[in-house]
């Protein structure tokens, strides 16, 4: 049995230790708001290129896109999303499990797989767990701008310009709410077409230059565009994750006080 | 009734502008355009520059894009903006860069085994020293 002065001194430190998960909800609670606001600022942009595409892949185009047509998938790119830092409960792992699900059976039908980690908990993972990492990025900070993310992005594209890869994938968290988040896996390349039945007639746009040059930005834009959004839900979700876990903790904290101050 | 068209600024980080314009200039790729009212569908990219619009009041607003995409619908227009200034060649940087991280990563995958090994042996140390620390305590008692 502890001695009574022994107790006392654990008390304090468990008390310290509250103060601090306590301290770490609430500024995870507020950043948490702030990044819902970015995840809805970035909504108008995504729907309308989304839109905008969608309109190009149903309107009678002379010119099709390679990012449009599907082919045989013989390797494999994912993009993925995670923290940059720990403390916000099963959020990376939850992520990674799904993706290696995903990756396991793409595996055992002998397709092969290239990475793009964004985040320094994936580029810490990957790097324990093997796997052929092409590009990566970190330290995005809480705003990340779309301007961080056009290099990683584009290591992709020009793999899948260049036949590398046949498909390409972005897996990140979806903010659900505070409570939920849910690992998603998203077919960014090729672009799916969308099941719009508004505009049956055909009809096609007047290209200024020309279609070709046009698509061409516009479909790497979109792709951008997907994966900021990506980056922006995941920070929406680490901030929730970790108010949450945190909450857990220092209630538990709490607990174990109680305890001991019984056990005085 | 004036005849008016949708129009929406966004870019990929915010919404810019929304409402309902009667005329708007912008800096296309070709040269300065004017849409009014019932143009035809045009999709068209976009210079640096500023984009005027005018309300049905015949107020004029001013925009500064970085270049984009301008999309014209029956009814609707919609400007996609970039939000920064994109060159291939700064893109192309961007690009090197992220492979460089990824090869420092591959290269350094030694000194991450080394770095967990280590940890594990410190572990084990630590509670190697905890036992000790309790058979003495035990003694001393």
């Amino acid at each position: 049995m502890a001695v009574g002065k022994e107790i006392r001194t654990k008390i304090g430190s468990i008390k310290n230790t509250q103060k601090i998960t306590s301290a770490m909800e609430m500024v995870a609670a507020s950043k948490m708001r702030k990044a819902q606001d970015r995840m809805e600022a970035t909504k108008p942009y995504a729907d309308k290129i989304r839109s905008v595409i969608g309109h190009l892949a149903m309107g009678h185009t002379e010119y099709k896109h390679p990012y449009i047509i599907e082919r045989e998938v013989k390797r494999v790119g994912f993009i993925l999303v995670s923290s940059d830092r720990g403390l916000c409960g099963g959020l990376n792992t939850n992520l990674f499990k799904k993706a290696l699900t995903e990756m396991k059976q793409l595996q055992e039908q002998e397709i092969e797989l290239d990475l793009c980690l964004i985040g320094s908990k994936a580029g810490a993972f990957f790097n324990r767990f093997g796997g052929n990492i092409v590009a990566k990025t970190h330290g995005l900070g809480d705003a990340p701008t779309v301007t961080d993310l056009i290099g990683t992005v584009k290591v992709m594209l020009e793999a899948y310009d260049q036949g590398k890869i046949d498909k390409l994938y972005l897996v990140h968290n979806e903010f659900v709410n505070t409570m939920v988040q849910e690992p998603q896996i998203l077919q960014l390349l090729p672009v799916e077409k969308q099941q719009e039945d508004e505009l049956k007639h055909h009809w096609d746009y007047i290209y200024e230059p020309d279609a070709k040059e046009l698509l061409d930005v516009l479909l790497v834009r979109y792709i951008e565009s997907q994966v900021y959004q990506g980056v922006v839900d995941n920070i929406a979700c680490e901030q929730a994750s970790r108010m949450v876990a945190m909450k857990a903790a220092t209630d538990n904290a709490g607990d174990i006080i109680d305890e001991l101050q019984l056990n005085l | 009734m004036p005849i008016t068209f949708q129009l929406d600024i966004v870019s990929a980080e915010k919404s810019i502008f929304s409402g309902s314009v009667d005329s708007l200039v912008a800096t296309g790729e070709l040269g300065e355009l004017g849409i009014s009212p019932g143009h035809a569908p045009l999709l068209t990219s976009l210079k640096p520059g500023t984009v005027t619009v005018k309300d049905h009041e015949g107020k004029e607003e001013s925009f500064y894009v970085s270049g984009g995409m301008l999309e014209v619908q029956p009814h609707i227009t919609t400007i996609l903006a970039d939000t920064a200034t994109r060159a291939d060649d700064v893109d192309e940087a961007a690009a090197i860069a992220a492979k460089e991280a990824a090869e420092a990563a591959m290269a350094d995958q030694n000194s991450e085994i080394e770095y967990s090994k280590a940890a594990s042996e410190l572990a084990e140390a630590v509670a190697q020293l905890r036992t000790l620390q309790a058979i003495r305590k035990k003694a001393g008692k």
